[in-house]
């Protein structure tokens, strides 16, 4: 399969990129090489094959239930571009 | 006729004391950001380590809903951008979750059981909260919330009718307050409730188109925003026209839902496994140490009361549905050796008063003692139901214990017959044309006409006779 121009384009938007009419291409003909490489890797026959949900085949060590962290909101708002209140402060969402 | 298809998406909040990717503090109500660490902001090159106890508590859920034990679990990505989500993902459970399918019954308004499958419920991790309004062209973002660890328990499509859907939510907050996993707080949000709404012709088995009405915050809201849409969705139907599906939001307020338009396009969520997350793999020792710490759950508690207390089904179901409830019940009935009268008055009096007041049990100044010495006294025919009541009401007014009220009060009931003779004699005497109309009357009219000397008997002494010696002394002096 290939990827049309309005697949890239809703691509594009979920991922939040705003693409040049160049980049467009660009990313087109990289995005089109990695389905093809997918294309062939659907041919192999996986059937007794397990999926696979981690390259490394080692189980998730869990921690404590233990509050280990303690306020550094002050530290943390110094590379904020806005904060008040307390809050970080984002260009205004609309709901 | 239409018939609605329902299911519902629960969150729930697990109140473990930290987060479920990093040892931040989960205390509600902090200052904005205080409990934000690096893990929660989404500051890059931070991995998250999920928390133990986050996974003991959805196992045991899974336990108590009899669902199967997801062995191997995997963390998801899924995708979208709001900015009380840093990473531009959550971290959930997509293919292989901690819990998988299992039931709940529920108990219908007819009395009838009905069973309804859990489809799965999953781990994740709940998003901060936005501030709207507050800032000129700016939007507030707390992460404070952020990574608090949250079960998603979704059902089955099995749900009929707006009713049915609040009996099942009523059910799994009773299972995780048993299970104490979570405060189920839901005007605080630490239980909030998705509901996935269709309908269809009567009879079909097709479904219709759904649409979801996103986070409704109480047992109220959900009958009514399912009511309301479910009615949405046939006069649309009836009008010929077609359902479109989508998210929606209720306003309580004007008792409608909305469309919220600006989530219908992010709906493409992406999952794919986490890279930062290894499976997570649990074996049979942890699942048994979860089973043996789980305590009595309310089916089984039902069974026990009606058994043990001779107390009726419905009212076994009223009296377990809340766990400190049942407790405090329990407690009563043992104390006082009387199941059915502290059932009533634990319903009764004692329910009332909390709904009143919008309190907990903990906060009754009615002690379980306090109760069961009320209930002792009415045993030993000290109290009658009128001065009983006197009692409880001075109990929640903390004016000291029962026997104390009693004294202060003078509230002994009369039982000796030659006082109330002696009242009954003197109302006799004061109500001269009642007693001649009395006895002039026909039988069957006497009985409504003893109510009159009664109630004067009763006011003479102060609520204090006895209603059984007054009726019977009434009577012999009235017919002699």
């Amino acid at each position: 399969m290939s990827l049309s121009g309005d697949d890239l384009a809703r691509v594009a938007k979920l991922a939040r990129l705003g693409l040049t009419t160049e980049e467009k291409e660009a990313t087109a003909t990289q995005l089109n090489g990695i389905l093809a490489l997918i294309d062939r890797m659907q041919a192999v026959d996986t059937d007794s094959v397990e999926p696979l949900a981690h390259p490394l085949e080692l189980t998730q060590v869990l921690r404590a239930d233990e509050v280990t962290e303690h306020n550094q909101r002050d530290h943390y708002q110094r590379v904020a571009p806005h904060a008040q209140d307390g809050l970080y402060l984002v260009p205004r969402v609309v709901e | 006729m239409y018939e609605a298809v329902i299911g519902l998406e629960v969150h729930v909040q697990l109140n473990t004391a930290s987060k479920i990717f990093s040892g931040s503090s989960t205390t509600f109500g902090s200052e904005p950001n205080t409990q934000a660490s690096l893990v929660d902001l989404g500051m890059p090159g931070v991995l998250p380590v999920p928390n133990a106890r986050a996974f003991e508590m959805a196992v045991k859920f899974g336990l108590a809903i009899h669902a199967e034990i997801g062995t191997t679990s995997v963390f998801d990505r899924k995708n979208y951008f709001y900015p009380d989500l840093p990473k531009g993902y959550q971290i959930s459970q997509f293919d292989l979750p901690i819990v998988g399918r299992g039931e709940v019954d529920i108990t219908l308004e007819n009395g009838d059981t009905k069973r309804i499958g859990v489809t799965r419920a999953h781990l994740e991790e709940d998003a901060g909260k936005s501030i709207h309004d507050a800032y000129d062209g700016m939007t507030g973002i707390d992460l404070n919330r952020a990574g608090t660890p949250l079960l998603e328990i979704v059902s089955e499509p099995e749900l009929r009718s707006a009713k049915e859907a609040v009996a099942y939510l009523r059910v799994i907050h009773s299972i995780i307050r048993y299970l104490d996993i979570s405060d189920g707080n839901m005007a605080e949000g630490s239980m909030r409730c998705d509901c996935n709404v269709s309908i269809r012709p009567e009879g079909s088995t097709a479904l219709g188109t759904r649409t979801e009405i996103k986070n409704v915050n109480s047992f109220r809201f959900v009958e009514k925003a399912i009511n309301t849409e479910i009615n949405r969705q046939i006069e649309i139907l009836e009008d010929g026209g077609r359902i479109i599906q989508e998210t929606r939001l209720y306003d309580p307020d004007r008792d409608e839902t909305r469309s919220m338009r600006s989530k219908e396009e992010a709906n493409d969520y992406r999952y794919f496994p986490d890279p930062d997350l290894l499976p997570v793999v649990i074996d049979e020792d942890f699942i048994q140490a979860c089973r043996d710490t789980l305590p009595e759950l309310p089916a089984a508690r039902k069974a026990r009361y009606i058994e043990r207390y001779g107390i009726t089904e419905y009212d076994a179901g009223v009296l377990v549905a809340d766990r400190d409830i049942a407790d405090y019940f329990s407690a009563v009935a043992e104390q006082s050796g009387e199941g059915k009268l502290a059932a009533n008055w634990v319903m009764g009096s004692v329910m009332a008063e909390l709904n009143q007041r919008s309190q907990s049990i903990h906060d009754c100044p009615v002690t379980t003692e306090h109760l069961s010495d009320l209930i002792g006294r009415i045993k030993d025919q000290t109290l009658n139901s009128k001065t009983a009541k006197i009692v409880f009401d001075a109990l929640l007014a903390n004016e000291g214990s029962v026997d104390d009220i009693i004294e202060a009060r003078g509230l002994v009931q009369v039982t000796d017959t030659g006082a109330i003779e002696a009242i009954v004699d003197s109302v006799m005497t004061e109500n001269p044309e009642q007693v001649e109309n009395y006895r002039q009357a026909p039988g069957d009219k006497q009985g409504k006409m003893l109510g009159f000397f009664v109630g004067q008997v009763m006011k003479k002494s102060g609520g204090k006779a006895n209603p059984q010696a007054v009726n019977e002394i009434l009577r012999s002096k009235l017919n002699a």
